[in-house]
């Protein structure tokens, strides 16, 4: 921006939110990076307890249910790690693109293309050994929600058009073609009230990790953001990456290939989605259908943005996240509150979050010393 | 509608003008302001979430008065006041206004489903159709004909923008922010004030928009009413090369693409209903794939605007 010109050169990257400090040398600094989203999330409950409270309904109830119905007790713990797995997922397809300074919101739409990719496989393999077909349903799933995204990547590498855009309306025709499916060539014809295709078969289910109801895609969705970290913190390849979305110009300059680490990083970014909608299908609803449009995409954008485009911070934000939407269902009995308020405390953090971004580097004591 | 009627397939053209006409006042609205906010040098992807509190807000007052003009005005005001929170926000140092945005589409969304929760049940007045087909027989032109007002007022507003941008002093102030901050800094404008008032003037537009899909077509509220409608029409401004007349014809484009599955249904063709049912998206991504390129910036794109980089 123009704006920037004269400015201290100091720490500006391309787009100051989607900056992504190094960790090794940010240890002095880091205590900003882990108090002000802190800061904004209280900020964000207090104007949500106002919010209730204009509706008659006591903040301290709603935060007492919040805590309870998200990590008050085994039940709810299990119930909020179920949902942050596929939250993990869709918060690397916009983190992972976010280090070559690219915003992809079209999680959603890899998520539903993995689903249906992931279900096919497992339709078209019926015969076959169940881990088999379990890992022909993550291949297809990631394979599909990969090329998904990517194709948002190719468009905006060879025609320069917005990968925001792209890949948000690639959700609704990622819907559409699910719809399609699921009431036309794929329809179970025993599926009256809710279209949906044919289940997988219980045998080729994932199960849930000993000892607890949270299916395996936790556990997946943890590798992945390790995995993820590690490309982008200790590879050759994650460092080319974050050259280019700091400055293009340079990294052309220097001769990385833009293009390559623009699909290959979209195709692992929707890679991550379709994994995510894979487990939906294989370990939730044995099935693909409508109801696997949940809004986990967007909620994954929020992740991201709240996590700082960082893979391992995506981990906790995520069940921060999922713990949320774990305490909707109390706040809905016990409170009588409409299932849209978690929608509303979402969208309050993320405006939160995003206002606080102008905090970065403006409050003194959480300064490093200038060395 | 499952009767072709005497005239045969060609309901299907006349459904699809028809459809042109319905369908396309919310694209009409929504890309008419946010063509004055980007020409302003701000982007604000919000327009989703605006264009669905717009209709939550403008059914809840037409039901709580008895007015559907009332509803209308209330949406513009409730679009606004979104629009004033983007620009807010984006006033602040180093906040992006693309994130921004996107976090408005959920918030808003999210607000509107949680007010709008009361206002499924209840049926609140609509807004009346002119009957301009009074000259035929035909049931089908005259359902055609039947124009609602916001369509007309939405048709005169593109020339008038289109004349207020190129001649009026605001117009002017506004094209000097979006395509040099600095420039009009230099002149002593406030470049965060402009902004705020074209993200503003753009939200309202945009509530009014959202109030067509609750109080005309299709005349309800309820949580699946807006379908990335809000998000297309940003993409149609870029088609548009940030002209309003443009606009309006892009706008008439699309609503004749979206009314291509149910025009078809009508006919008895039920077949890929929903792939028909997502060509305006489609067609969308392809006409960015047509238009945009990435060795030079788009003829007529406002300078300070980030999504053109």
């Amino acid at each position: 921006m123009k704006a920037d010109v004269g400015a201290p050169l100091a720490p500006s990257g391309a787009s100051p939110f989607l900056r992504v400090p190094a960790f090794g040398r940010k240890i002095g600094g880091a205590a900003e990076f882990v108090l002000i989203p802190a800061l904004a999330i209280a900020v964000s409950l207090v104007l949500f307890g106002i919010f209730v409270a204009l509706f008659r309904k006591n903040p301290l109830d709603l935060y007492f249910y919040m805590y309870q119905g998200a990590f008050g007790t085994w039940f709810s713990w299990q119930n909020t790690l179920t949902r942050a797995a596929p939250l993990i997922l869709t918060a690397l397809c916009t983190a992972l693109p976010a280090q070559l300074g690219m915003v992809i919101i079209g999680g959603e739409g890899a998520l539903l293309i993995g689903a249906l990719c992931a279900t096919s496989a497992a339709l078209a393999l019926q015969a076959a050994p169940p881990l088999f077909v379990q890992v022909a349903m993550a291949c297809a799933g990631m394979i599909g929600g990969g090329l998904w995204i990517m194709l948002s990547g190719a468009l905006r590498h060879y025609r320069g058009v917005n990968e925001t855009i792209s890949s948000l309306l690639l959700v609704y025709i990622a819907l559409a073609i699910l719809n399609h499916l699921v009431e036309g060539p794929m329809r179970d014809p025993t599926s009256l009230n809710k279209p949906s295709t044919r289940e997988i078969g219980a045998v080729n289910m994932i199960g849930t990790i000993p000892g607890t109801d949270v299916h395996w895609g936790f556990a997946f969705g943890i590798i992945a953001a390790v995995l993820a970290y590690i490309l982008i913190y200790h590879t050759v390849f994650g460092f080319a990456a974050r050259v280019a979305g700091g400055n293009i110009r340079a990294a052309k300059v220097v001769g990385l290939g833009v293009g390559k680490l623009i699909l290959i990083t979209c195709f692992l970014a929707g890679a991550a989605a379709g994994l995510a909608g894979m487990m939906e299908v294989a370990a939730v609803q044995g099935r693909t259908n409508a109801n696997l449009a949940a809004g986990y995409g967007f909620s994954g954008i929020l992740v991201a943005f709240l996590a700082r485009q960082n893979p391992l911070a995506v981990i906790p934000v995520a069940i921060l996240l999922g713990g949320i939407g774990a305490s909707g269902g109390l706040l809905q009995r016990r409170l009588g509150l409409p299932d849209a308020s978690v929608l509303v405390l979402q969208g309050t953090i993320f405006v939160v979050v995003l206002a606080s971004d102008a905090l970065y580097g403006r409050v003194g004591f959480l300064q490093r010393k200038a060395s | 509608m499952t009767d072709p009627g005497s005239i045969g397939y060609w309901t299907v053209p006349l459904a699809v003008l028809g459809g042109a006409i319905r369908v396309s006042t919310p694209f009409l609205f929504v890309s008419l302001g946010e063509c004055i906010t980007e020409r302003s040098g701000r982007i604000n992807l919000g327009l989703e979430g605006t264009l669905v509190m717009g209709a939550m807000t403008g059914y809840g007052v037409s039901y709580l008065t008895g007015s559907p003009w009332l509803g209308v005005l209330a949406a513009g005001i409730a679009g606004a006041g979104m629009g004033a929170l983007h620009a807010g926000i984006c006033g602040l140092p180093r906040v992006n206004d693309i994130a921004v945005g996107i976090a408005l589409m959920l918030f808003g969304t999210g607000l509107a489903f949680y007010l709008g929760k009361p206002l499924i049940e209840p049926t609140a007045p609509r807004l009346p159709l002119i009957d301009f087909g009074w000259w035929s027989d035909i049931p089908q032109v005259r359902a055609v004909l039947r124009i609602n007002v916001l369509f007309i007022i939405g048709v005169a507003l593109a020339p008038i923008l289109v004349w207020a941008l190129k001649t009026t002093r605001w117009g002017l102030i506004i094209r000097t922010a979006g395509e040099s901050a600095d420039a009009a800094r230099a002149m002593g404008y406030s470049v965060n004030l402009i902004r705020l008032r074209a993200t503003m003037f753009g939200g309202f537009l945009g509530g009014i928009g959202g109030s067509f899909l609750s109080l005309v077509y299709p005349g309800s509220w309820n949580e699946g009413l807006s379908s990335g409608q809000g998000i297309t029409a940003v993409a149609l401004v870029i088609f548009a090369r940030w002209n309003p007349m443009l606009c309006l014809a892009a706008s008439l484009l699309f609503g004749g693409a979206a009314a291509l599955g149910p025009a078809l249904q009508s006919v008895g063709v039920s077949q890929g209903y929903h792939l028909f049912n997502a060509a305006p998206y489609i067609l969308t991504l392809l006409i960015m794939i047509a238009t945009c390129s990435p060795k030079r910036t788009l003829v007529g794109a406002p300078a300070e605007l980030s999504i053109t980089r």
